[in-house]
């Protein structure tokens, strides 16, 4: 039971998906125009991260090590491919608004890298402790983004006006410049706040985020050096 | 005038990376050097021309015909995954040089959004196979601009004194917005 809670925890904090462990960045970036966007999107990937993981951990003993990941590949597939007909059933205004971030939602790497760090190598009801703790501290960051690029971009909060009279709305926070300025500050308040947090304790100041958590590859991008 | 348009929007005006926020992960995984930024480059334009043709005869002469439309993202994903394996094997097998130089990074390709994002984008645009390749190779050079003049610039960076925290992913972050804030500069270009 412990254990349940502590993998659900982490993914609220510790192990925040887009701050921490910089994965799944095109998404965060893209849909995060509003709050509205960035908890739609968030959602549609609790679903699929919480049923992948159950799915693939029921299925870890079966599957053959060298095509694991085009099994993963296959099983996510086909649960993005049920978001899109659930959202183009109920939800049809926020599908146009992901627009092909929906289907992209697939090669997201928070849902491969959980599939292959956790899933696979754990049991059926802590995979599902992780996949829904991942899901809701991506939809936490992703509508905290939203919010504070709507709030500033647009002077607006989930659509409604909260700014001031006379707020003249920052419109490139709303447009690509916007995302990649605001992300890159989150993530360097976060190293921040770890650092001193990690002094008060009087422990190691833990290392800065690398950035290239997202493709695993390490080999290829630090072996080169 | 209108191929050219195409290019010119799809590299500059419209950057796959800066514009469209599709493949920040090898943008801001694989910017550490030059080197690896070119290597990269290359192993994703030619991916990305192979997979929107696979995919646009597969959307063409399987998916339509049939009534599958439904189906696209798992048959997409599934068909580049394949791809790329085989791409992969056939280098190795038959160009060994090509293999060796852009050989690493064929696996990470597979998980690369962009590649998806442009089989996607050229059946929602309803583009013909010679325009739809030629939007391929514009939107994959694109990518390749901006890789290597990130990693340019992260080259120069590695000499200043960044403040710790912004160490890393952050100030990278922060540079690829001010690209892209550079790249909004040529939206008067297309009409």
């Amino acid at each position: 039971m412990q254990q349940l809670v502590r993998e659900f925890t982490k993914g609220l904090w510790a192990e925040l998906p887009p701050f921490r462990l910089v994965l799944g960045l095109c998404p965060t970036l893209a849909v995060t125009k509003t709050a509205d966007n960035g908890l739609g999107m968030g959602l549609a990937v609790v679903f699929v991260l919480a049923l992948s993981n159950v799915l693939i951990s029921t299925v870890r003993h079966i599957i053959p090590k060298e095509v694991r990941i085009v099994c993963f590949i296959a099983i996510s597939a086909s649960l993005v491919v049920a978001v899109e007909l659930l959202m183009q059933a109920y939800a049809y205004p926020l599908y146009q608004q992901l627009g092909i971030f929906v289907p992209l939602i697939v090669v997201n790497c928070v849902i491969l890298g959980r599939a292959e760090a956790f899933a696979a190598k754990n049991g059926v009801l802590l995979s599902l402790a992780d996949g829904l703790g991942m899901g809701l501290g991506f939809t936490m960051s992703l509508t905290f983004l939203g919010g504070l690029r709507e709030l500033f971009g647009s002077g607006t909060l989930f659509g409604m006006p909260v700014m001031w009279e006379g707020f003249k709305p920052f419109t490139i926070m709303v447009e690509a410049p916007g995302a990649f300025i605001c992300l890159g500050l989150i993530l360097a308040g976060m190293n921040a706040l770890g650092a001193w947090q990690a002094r008060r304790k009087k422990q190691a100041v833990p290392a800065v985020s690398s950035g290239c958590a997202c493709c695993g590859g390490c080999q290829s991008c630090e072996g080169r050096k | 005038m209108d191929v050219f348009e195409l290019f010119i929007s799809a590299i500059f005006v419209n950057n796959i990376v800066l514009a469209q926020y599709l493949g920040n992960c090898p943008y801001l995984g694989c910017s550490r050097d030059k080197g690896t930024a070119i290597g990269m480059g290359f192993a994703v334009v030619f991916v990305i021309i192979m997979a929107t043709l696979c995919t646009w005869y597969m959307q063409h002469s399987v998916l339509v015909p049939f009534g599958l439309g439904y189906l696209q993202t798992i048959v997409f994903i599934l068909v580049i995954a394949g791809l790329v394996q085989f791409v992969e094997m056939f280098l190795k097998k038959m160009v060994p040089p090509l293999y060796a130089a852009l050989g690493i990074f064929l696996p990470l390709i597979t998980t690369n959004c962009a590649v998806m994002g442009v089989a996607i984008l050229v059946q929602r645009e309803e583009y013909d196979l010679v325009t739809s390749l030629l939007y391929a190779l514009a939107a994959s050079f694109g990518f390749m601009l901006a890789l290597v003049l990130m990693a340019g610039i992260r080259e120069r960076l590695e000499t200043c004194r960044v403040p710790r925290a912004m160490a890393g992913t952050p100030i990278a972050l922060i540079m690829a917005g001010l690209m892209s804030l550079a790249f909004m500069a040529f939206k008067g270009m297309t009409s």
